[in-house]
C-alpha cells in the first residue's frame, strides 16, 4: 500500500531528549516553534496553519515536576494542568492557580496540556494567566548561550501574543512566591459553559488584608485586552483603606475589552466589573464581626 | 520516521512523518477505527484514547511523542480488563448512533483505573470532554457512576 499523504508531511519536526538539547536546538533553529503538549498547536495545525519547523521538548524530563524551593515553588514548564490538579503540594501553595487549571478545557486537554505551554501560548483568554499575574509569579527562561534568568510574570507579554524573550530562549519553569497567611486569592472564569470554553472573561486576584487594610492589590483580568493584563487604577484605589467593593467601577479604566465571535467589549466591561465586585463583597467583614 | 510503541498491548512500528496525527496514525496506517473523528480540534471528545493510562484527544497527538509509550483504544478495552464498562452502557442504554460512545468508554476507562474512590458527584466533570448529540447524557452518566463506583470503592 503506498503511503498516505498528509498536509502535515512537510513540517519538519526536531525533538530534543535534554534541556542542553533543546537549548543548543533553539539556538541553532530560532524559527523552530516549540511544541510542548500540542493542545493548542495542533489545533492550528489540524485548521490549516502549518509551522515550518518544529522543536519537540516532550520529551525532556528536567521541565516536569512540582518542588518547593527556598523562597517559592518552582513548577516545570512541561508540568500538565492535570498534575498540577492532583498536587497536593501545589493546592496547598496556590490554590487559586489549581482552580484555573480544572477549568482549562476538560480532562482530554488537562492530561497532555501543559503549563509553560498555556505561558508560551500567550493567549489573551489563557486560563491560568491572570491568576500567574495576581500571584506574582516570575518566569524562568533558558538559553544556551546565557544560561537563566527570570522575567516577573507583568513584564512577560510586550504585546498580543507576543513575548519579551529572545529568540534562542525557552521557558523552562515556574516560581510562586512563598504564600502569605494575610492573602486572599481568587480565580473566576466567565464562559459559555463550564467545560471546553474559551473565556470570555477571566480574573486572577490577590488582596493581602493586614488587620481590616487592604496593604497589596494585585487585579487582573484575561480576554479584556490583548494581552492578560493587571489593573493599576484598581489596585492603587484598594490599597490603604478597607476592601470598598465600589472600586470595581474603576475596571473600566484599566481594560480595553473588545467584540470578537465569543462576546462584545459591553459585556465583557459590564462582567469584569461585577465579577470583582462580588469578590470584594465576599471579602467585606459581617458587622457583626467587627469590633 | 520510525516510531514503535504498543498498542492494545501488541508492539507496532510505523514508518510515518513526526507530525501526523495519533488518531490518523491507528485509523488508517493501523485500521483500528474504533476511535472516531468529530471536531478534530479537541473540543469533542470522540477520539479520545489512553496513552499510559491518561485519556488525550487522539486528534491533538503529534505521533512523534508517542515513541516507546502504551496506547489504549476502544479495541483494547475488552482485553484490558474493562469489559465491564462496555457492559453498563449496554445496560444502561447509553448509546445511540455510537459516535461519542468510543471516546466515552476511554474517558470511563481512566477513571475506573484511578487509585482513589472517584465521588459520583465528580463524573459529570470528568466526562465533560466527550459531547453526545443523541442520549441527553443521563443514561451515559448513570452507566459511568455505576461501573466507576464498582470499581474504584
Amino acid at each position: 500500500m503506498p503511503p498516505i499523504e498528509r498536509a502535515t508531511d512537510a513540517i519538519e519536526v526536531l525533538s530534543a531528549w535534554d534541556l542542553d538539547e533543546a537549548l543548543s536546538l533553539k539556538a541553532a533553529h530560532p524559527d523552530a516553534r516549540f511544541l510542548a503538549g500540542g493542545t493548542d498547536l495542533m489545533v492550528e495545525v489540524d485548521l490549516g496553519h502549518l509551522p515550518e519547523k518544529l522543536l519537540n521538548i516532550h520529551g525532556v524530563s528536567a521541565l516536569r515536576g512540582i518542588r518547593e524551593r527556598a523562597g517559592g515553588l518552582w513548577i516545570g514548564a512541561l508540568t500538565t494542568h492535570r498534575e498540577l490538579v492532583e498536587s497536593l503540594l501545589a493546592e496547598s501553595w496556590a490554590p487559586a492557580l489549581i482552580e484555573s487549571c480544572r477549568t482549562v478545557g476538560a480532562v482530554q486537554i488537562q492530561n497532555r496540556g501543559t503549563l509553560g505551554g498555556n505561558i508560551a501560548n500567550a493567549s489573551p483568554a489563557g486560563d491560568t494567566l491572570p491568576v500567574l499575574l495576581a500571584l506574582d509569579a516570575e518566569i524562568e527562561v533558558a538559553s544556551a548561550a546565557r544560561g537563566t534568568r527570570t522575567v516577573p510574570m507583568q513584564f512577560l507579554y510586550k504585546g498580543y501574543r507576543q513575548l519579551s524573550l529572545e529568540p534562542d530562549e525557552m521557558i523552562v519553569g515556574v516560581l510562586l512566591p512563598d504564600p502569605h497567611v494575610d492573602d486572599h486569592t481568587y480565580y473566576r472564569k466567565v464562559g459559555t459553559r463550564l467545560a471546553q470554553a474559551i473565556s470570555k472573561v477571566v480574573l486572577g486576584a490577590r488582596l493581602r488584608i493586614v488587620k481590616g487594610v487592604v496593604t497589596e492589590a494585585r487585579i487582573a483580568f484575561g480576554s479584556v485586552g490583548p494581552t492578560p493584563l493587571r489593573c493599576p487604577a484598581v489596585e492603587a484605589a484598594l490599597v490603604g483603606r478597607p476592601v470598598d467593593p465600589q472600586v470595581a467601577r474603576l475596571v473600566s479604566e484599566d481594560i480595553t475589552p473588545i467584540d470578537d465571535i465569543r462576546s462584545t467589549g459591553r459585556y465583557r466591561n459590564a462582567v469584569a466589573v461585577n465579577v470583582l465586585e462580588a469578590w470584594l463583597v465576599s471579602l467585606v467583614p459581617e458587622p457583626e464581626e467587627e469590633i | 520516521m520510525k516510531i514503535e510503541f504498543e498498542l492494545n498491548g501488541s508492539p507496532r512500528q510505523v514508518d510515518v512523518p513526526g507530525m501526523t496525527r495519533l488518531l490518523d496514525v491507528v485509523r488508517e496506517d493501523l485500521g483500528a477505527t474504533g476511535a472516531k473523528e468529530g471536531c478534530g480540534e479537541g473540543e469533542c471528545g470522540a477520539c479520545t484514547v489512553l496513552i499510559e493510562g491518561r485519556a488525550v484527544c487522539a486528534c491533538l497527538i503529534p505521533v512523534v511523542q508517542v515513541a516507546g509509550t502504551k496506547i489504549t483504544t476502544v479495541e483494547g478495552l475488552e482485553t484490558g480488563g474493562f469489559k465491564a464498562i462496555q457492559q453498563a452502557f449496554v445496560q444502561h442504554g447509553a448509546a445511540q448512533c455510537g459516535i461519542c460512545t468510543p471516546g466515552f468508554l476511554m474517558m470511563a476507562a481512566q477513571l475506573c483505573a484511578s487509585p482513589e474512590p472517584i465521588a459520583p458527584e465528580t463524573v459529570r466533570e470528568a466526562l465533560a470532554g466527550n459531547l453526545c448529540r443523541c442520549t441527553g447524557y443521563q443514561k451515559i452518566v448513570d452507566a459511568v457512576v455505576e461501573v466507576v463506583i464498582d470499581a474504584t470503592h
